[in-house]
């Protein structure tokens, strides 16, 4: 695993107080936004107070992503320009529905990383939004080397499906399950969409339940209230890391015996099981609950 | 450089509300109201003058309305007033 993607805090991104404190909540990633939470009359200040932020504040090990308007519009060239010059490690394209889109805005990057020095530094993840980014989703993964993910955004895609949005998430299995498929496909991360409602914690904490059932490995959030839930439903519990280091021992005994296939506690134990003993394990290890020397 | 009237900028905690426009004098003269003006007053106001310096405005007259921003944020807000009042990107020069 190369990191955490749990947490992915939106902060918009004219609003300095909160740019300047959200590194105080921990969360894995912080997303920096210049779409939809700025006005289009502030789209320049806020441009620049992320360019700003971005190259003076130090968010310490954090993921920084910056989600960008979309190239069609007047300011998407400026914002991939500003952010990319300031050291992102992320661009978030909102509203994908095709490769092409991708590429284009690979280029853009590529454009300006030529002219600073830096080719190859900024990563893409997409946002998919409607049905039309569902049915394409693999080859949106797929369009550049880029990719870190694919997220999804619900309220947008439940719009464009003719649908309601429900606390119990029907409508958005399909759509998750693609993006999942497809990111795993890829070899990227999945990331789900935001849940809004902050005072219904506890549908909150199902909807994370059921995302991590899903696959995802992690969700976009819109408060920092939200990041405890999440953290405690993606770290192994102690029950599962033990289970999964009698495994992962049990085969390397068996390994250096000349035999891939073992039983531990009566049931076979073969490559999946192995596989996702390690996956534990790497999680336990990222949220910090176990320690290398343990193993 | 020619000015025209601008600003940038809230009033909200955290922030800073800079007002720029052209001068007849020499130099960058600069009003400053601030919430920690006996601590950071000269600091806010060398953030300033820097910050338009380094985009090539020498004189402009600033009414700077400060809620406690950070360094970067004056940056920020002071030369988002500046590309409003040249109509210029001179973030980028």
């Amino acid at each position: 695993m190369q990191r955490l993607r749990r947490t992915m805090m939106f902060v918009p991104g004219n609003n300095p107080a909160m740019m300047s404190d959200a590194m105080i909540y921990a969360p894995d990633s912080i997303m920096l936004d210049l779409e939809d939470s700025v006005t289009m009359a502030e789209k320049d200040a806020a441009r620049l107070l992320v360019h700003n932020a971005l190259k003076t504040i130090d968010y310490g090990n954090i993921e920084m992503i910056v989600r960008v308007n979309p190239l069609s519009t007047p300011y998407g060239k400026k914002d991939v320009e500003a952010v990319v010059k300031a050291g992102v490690h992320v661009i978030r394209m909102p509203k994908t529905e095709t490769a092409e889109e991708v590429q284009e805005l690979e280029a853009e990057i590529e454009k300006v990383e030529k002219e600073i020095g830096c080719l190859g530094r900024t990563q893409i993840m997409a946002a998919i939004e409607s049905t039309k980014g569902i049915i394409n989703a693999y080859a949106i993964a797929t369009a550049s080397k880029r990719m870190m993910g694919i997220a999804l955004g619900a309220e947008d895609y439940c719009a464009n499906l003719k649908a309601q949005r429900t606390p119990s998430g029907d409508e958005l299995l399909l759509a998750r399950q693609t993006i999942v498929v497809a990111a795993r496909a890829a070899g990227i991360y999945a990331l789900d969409t935001v849940y809004s409602n902050l005072n219904d914690m506890e549908t909150f904490r199902k909807e994370v339940e059921l995302i991590k059932r899903l696959g995802f490995d992690g969700k976009s959030i819109i408060n920092p209230r939200q990041i405890e839930i999440i953290n405690e439903v993606f770290t192994p519990t102690e029950k599962e890391i033990e289970k999964a280091k009698t495994i992962v021992a049990a085969i390397k005994e068996a390994q250096a015996k000349g035999s891939g296939v073992i039983a531990v506690n009566g049931k076979m134990v073969d490559k999946p099981v192995v596989i996702r003993a390690e996956h534990t394990i790497e999680l336990a290890l990222a949220a910090g609950v176990i320690t290398k020397e343990e193993l | 450089m020619e000015l025209k009237e601008a600003f940038a900028g809230t009033l909200e905690s955290g922030d800073i509300f800079i007002q720029i426009a052209p001068s007849k004098n020499k130099g960058v003269q600069i009003d400053l109201d601030s919430t920690v003006k006996y601590q950071f007053g000269s600091q806010i106001k060398k953030v300033i003058t820097e910050t338009l310096q380094g985009l090539g405005i020498e004189d402009a007259e600033i009414k700077a309305t400060d809620k406690g921003a950070l360094d970067c944020t004056i940056r920020a807000r002071v030369t988002a007033a500046a590309v409003r009042a040249t109509g210029k990107d001179v973030w980028k020069d």
